[in-house]
């Protein structure tokens, strides 16, 4: 957290927590689903599920899977341009247990060419975010460096070679978290990078044998 | 998660270095975001703009999305333009004024600055405002003091938490009443221990406040807390800048507010679920407004 988040985000109301952190949440699942949506279901828990109305939650959810700012003075009519667009959504109430921060969400995202994704995230305060889940993975990131992230199998020497691929091009990993099912199964990487990352360098990393998907996060 | 920062210890390096606490948190922070202090001011502008535009909207009386708030702001306008009629004077009047009408323009899906939150983002246009055109401050001082706000608000973030759904309203309209009261202070050319005494004094005079919005809106009770808080900062600055001291120290008084939030009831915050949001005036109002 720094000084632009505590004098800022510059948004539409009327909440930080509950709207901007909401929109934002909504960009990030719809860059780790790495395509648009065309079918959302949202799930709410606690404070969400309570009180996403008020808050226009729903409107500002939608609108962040659209991908647009938190400042965007079309999201009260989010749900009129989700229609142009052709996507669907629908809104539940679910008990994600004690555990769960108050504002949290599940989207569970299908996309226009047929990708798939669960992802949980929570909105901390502020209209700061944490992406907490994907796909079963648990794992930990804001969003607000750059976040790459792979699904790769559990093998010796993968992390280097990732690693070795960014450092070459001067990019600094910041944060690495790395989650796993089962020893030598299906494993996700998630680096926070201080530097953007190519599209060469995601292309780069694709090509490895062992990386069986790819996305850049890279919020404005 | 961010280690806790000390506001305590900041205080002392500008104390230690003679520097005035604008000066200082103006290089500490430009620093930590890796910008220069011209683009950090710059930033604070842009950000005044903002506000300053939040506040025409919500002068120019706007419904909100529930229904439940404005045109208040207008009708305190009109009748603090009477200065005979004021009990608390044109600079509190002024602010409270500002206060409902950025409350107000948030409350419509206005476009507005969260510092520190949305629910809580008209305690700071309120009181940087009012001082500006009270006192003919430049707009550049006023990004300035605006970059203590935001430093003090760090600590409190580190230490405690700003928003209501963990902390309750203390950690929203308290924390940026507290941001306010230090900005309020260094416009005044207060000492650095005073911001210290100022943010003490109005987290101490803010603290167990809950966070109950009627029909989880942030209409009722928010708007008229922020003008609280308004007066809240503006009360604790002036007792600062006398040379008056809080007895508990700042960052224990944060700690004491991150304490006291724990301690809530989950009822109590953000959720509806307790006080004025259960009362039965407030539960036929979300029935009627949630029906449509």
């Amino acid at each position: 957290m720094n000084i632009y988040d505590i004098i800022g985000p510059i948004m539409v109301g009327p909440s930080s927590s509950h709207t901007a952190g909401a929109v934002r949440l909504g960009n990030l699942a719809l860059a780790i689903l790495g395509e648009p949506v065309k079918y959302a279901v949202i799930e709410l828990h606690g404070s969400f599920a309570q009180t996403y109305r008020g808050h226009g939650t729903d409107l500002a959810l939608v609108a962040g899977l659209l991908g647009w700012p938190p400042d965007d003075l079309r999201i009260p009519q989010s749900f009129e341009y989700a229609e142009k667009d052709g996507l669907e959504y629908s809104f539940v109430k679910v008990n994600l247990g004690d555990l769960a921060h108050p504002n949290t969400v599940r989207f569970k995202l299908k996309g226009k060419n047929g990708a798939e994704s669960q992802i949980t995230g929570s909105s901390v305060g502020g209209g700061s975010v944490l992406i907490t889940d994907i796909d079963g993975f648990s794992l930990e990131f804001t969003g607000e460096l750059t976040v790459l992230l792979t699904m790769h199998h559990d093998k010796p020497g993968v992390v280097a070679l990732v690693t070795s691929i960014l450092s070459n091009q001067g990019v600094n990993v910041a944060a690495m978290r790395l989650s796993r099912h089962n020893k030598g199964g299906l494993a996700v990487m998630v680096l926070e990078t201080d530097q953007s990352i190519s599209n060469e360098l995601v292309g780069a990393i694709k090509a490895l044998p062992q990386i069986k998907a790819v996305r850049r996060i890279q919020l404005s | 998660m961010n280690k806790k920062l000390s506001l305590q210890e900041w205080i002392d390096d500008a104390t230690e270095q003679q520097i005035s606490f604008m000066d200082y948190c103006i290089k500490h922070q430009s620093s930590l975001v890796e910008k220069s202090p011209q683009e950090l001011i710059e930033y604070m502008l842009s950000t005044l703009e903002v506000m300053e535009h939040s506040i025409e909207v919500g002068l120019s009386g706007v419904k909100s999305r529930g229904g439940l708030v404005g045109g208040d702001a207008r009708k305190l306008y009109d009748y603090s333009s009477d200065s005979s009629k004021s009990i608390i004077g044109s600079a509190v009047g002024r602010a409270i004024t500002i206060a409902l009408a950025v409350g107000e323009a948030n409350a419509a899906m206005g476009k507005i600055v969260a510092a520190p939150t949305a629910g809580a983002s008209g305690v700071l246009p309120a009181v940087l405002f009012a001082l500006g055109e009270a006192w003919n401050i430049e707009r550049t001082e006023l990004a300035k003091a605006l970059v203590v706000a935001g430093a003090i608000g760090m600590v409190i973030a580190s230490r405690a938490s700003l928003s209501g759904a963990a902390g309750g309203c203390q950690a929203e309209c308290g924390s940026a009443g507290a941001m306010a009261a230090g900005a309020a202070v260094v416009l005044n050319g207060g000492t650095p221990s005073q911001v210290g005494h100022a943010v003490a004094i109005t987290l101490k005079n803010m603290l167990g406040l809950v966070c109950d919005p009627v029909a989880g809106l942030v209409e009722v009770p928010c708007v008229k807390r922020n003008a609280g808080a308004v007066a809240q900062a503006m009360v604790a600055a002036e007792i600062a800048l006398a040379g008056i001291t809080s007895v508990i120290p700042v960052d224990e008084v944060i700690d004491a507010m991150a304490a006291v939030g724990s301690a809530m009831s989950c009822s109590l915050r953000e959720t509806s679920q307790g006080g004025l949001a259960v009362t039965p005036t407030a539960l036929a109002l979300a029935e009627k407004i949630l029906k449509v």
